[in-house]
């Protein structure tokens, strides 16, 4: 690509075309910079890390259901399940996605692979523990009011699930963020691309920071989407342990001792 | 089936070039050693005092959960343009990671203890700082460690991201493999992993013998784990 600078003493930032003064001298930030590149370069990789991070957690989350829920009714599958997942856990990122290139190419898949196999672990034991922690008692009425199994699991077990599957999704997602950023190691595209293609160019600055920050943002946000969601979707979970002052705590804890005898 | 040859060839890779998987682990061991001791100097005392008080959920573990958030390679990134490439870069990302597994559950296993307990201590004539140092710390100590060995198993599996901004360690064997090949990268590969499940270990080792006889059998049921949300915070988010 052909480099015209309009600052000939500057230092070189090959394939960023004409640029201004001050991103030839590569300063902390360049608005114009940023600003000129936002529709082709940033959007893109925007769009692309959201579609990564969304395909990885929807399929680890239907492979996590299905696992927790066997798990839950079969204890024997819980160890087989947690080694697997915290077989892939144990593998550093970058080392995962060139091991399986020579397998499955560089391409999307490859990718998409390893980012599923990482949400692995965090979902299935927070789906598991979730089901683990309904009360008996309320199963014992629920059964007694007639639900068939099927029926027990989707009214009953998973909604009462919700807020350790949600606390799961939530770490899962975030952690996702952070690990397709390393994808642009693989492929090119999400946010991980523009800061591999900075730091090959002489550690660009606007462009590091740029990307760096939208990936922290990307993370923010994602995280609070999910501390909402709690919100909105399991209300009594709001009305938890946090919430009670702790002097009303020790007062119930004393009347129930005292109930108790 | 070149992956496939690249486990069976990781192992003569070992044995061939056991100098320099040596001499890599030890710059691998400095990189995380220096990083999980400050983690665990800021994190530790500040979750526990934090748990002593009952009062970090606003401040301490909102801002915990935040920095949980935070994406290692982003971090990394724009450390560059602030320290450059190298050891500071590399450590000061690692420390971020390190600190939230650690704060909260120092935070969490000292403010979950049964509240008649410390009563009874204060009762009793404790000061403070007894209560803390005799009753607390010893009741804490399953999650004191916990978050201790989920803040080595997450640094250990990042610092391999280390190579690519000029740090030193395993990673720079992972991330060459024109010049090591896939063996190489496998052998790197294999031995990081076991030095996570090692360190893991380890340290499981020395929390059994520091942990009150009493606390050993007990396990915290699947609805107290839900309670303090323990499992989360046990789960290291990495790279």
């Amino acid at each position: 690509m052909a480099y015209t600078s309009p600052d000939p003493g500057g230092p070189v930032i090959p394939n960023f075309q004409v640029t201004s003064r001050c991103a030839s001298q590569n300063k902390l930030f360049c608005w114009d910079w940023f600003a000129k590149n936002w529709h082709s370069v940033f959007v893109p990789a925007l769009l692309q890390h959201i579609e990564l991070m969304f395909i990885a957690v929807a399929v680890g989350f239907a492979l996590c259901l299905g696992a927790a829920v066997i798990t839950y009714r079969r204890r024997g599958w819980d160890v087989p399940f947690t080694a697997l997942g915290g077989f892939f856990y144990a593998i550093p990122a970058i080392a995962a996605f060139e091991i399986l290139v020579p397998v499955t190419g560089l391409g999307t898949l490859t990718v998409e692979i390893v980012l599923v196999s990482y949400t692995l672990l965090v979902l299935y034991r927070s789906i598991l523990t979730g089901l683990r922690g309904v009360d008996p008692e309320v199963l014992e009425s629920a059964r007694g009011m007639g639900l068939t199994r099927a029926q027990l699991l989707f009214k009953v077990e998973l909604p009462l699930a919700m807020p350790s599957i949600i606390a799961g999704l939530r770490v899962a997602t975030v952690l996702t963020v952070s690990l397709a950023t390393i994808a642009a190691y693989v492929i090119p595209a999400g946010l991980g691309d523009p800061i591999f293609f900075a730091m090959g160019n002489g550690d660009f600055n606007t462009e590091l920071v740029a990307a760096g920050v939208l990936v922290v943002l990307l993370a923010l946000a994602m995280d609070r989407v999910f501390v909402v969601a709690q919100h909105l979707c399991v209300p009594w979970s709001v009305s938890g342990r946090g919430s009670v002052p702790r002097a009303v705590r020790l007062r119930q804890r004393l009347a129930q001792r005292q109930a108790s005898g | 089936m070149n992956t496939v040859h690249a486990f069976v060839n990781a192992f003569p890779f070992m044995a061939s070039h056991l100098h320099l998987l040596l001499q890599q682990t030890v710059l691998f061991l400095e990189i995380i050693g220096t990083a999980i001791g400050i983690a665990w100097i800021v994190a530790c005392p500040l979750g526990m005092a934090l748990g002593h008080w009952h009062r970090g959920n606003f401040v301490g573990i909102n801002l915990a959960n935040i920095a949980r958030a935070l994406p290692t390679p982003a971090i990394i990134a724009l450390l560059l343009v602030f320290v450059g490439i190298g050891f500071t870069n590399i450590t000061i990302a690692l420390v971020v990671a390190g600190i939230p597994p650690i704060l909260i559950s120092a935070y969490v296993g000292i403010d979950q203890i049964d509240p008649d307990v410390v009563e009874s201590a204060k009762g009793m004539g404790l000061s403070e700082s007894q209560v803390l140092l005799r009753i607390e710390t010893p009741l804490a100590t399953p999650l004191l460690f916990g978050g201790l060995r989920t803040a080595i198993v997450l640094i250990v599996g990042t610092a391999p991201l280390a190579a690519l901004v000029g740090g030193q360690g395993l990673g720079v064997i992972i991330v060459n493999q024109p010049s090591y090949g896939l063996d190489g990268v496998v052998a790197a590969t294999l031995w990081v992993a076991a030095l996570a499940v090692g360190g893991d270990m380890a340290v499981g080792v020395i929390e059994r013998f520091l942990t009150p006889t009493v606390l050993r059998r007990a396990r915290l049921s699947a609805r107290e784990e839900v309670r303090i949300g323990k499992n989360l915070a046990e789960i290291p988010l990495r790279p």
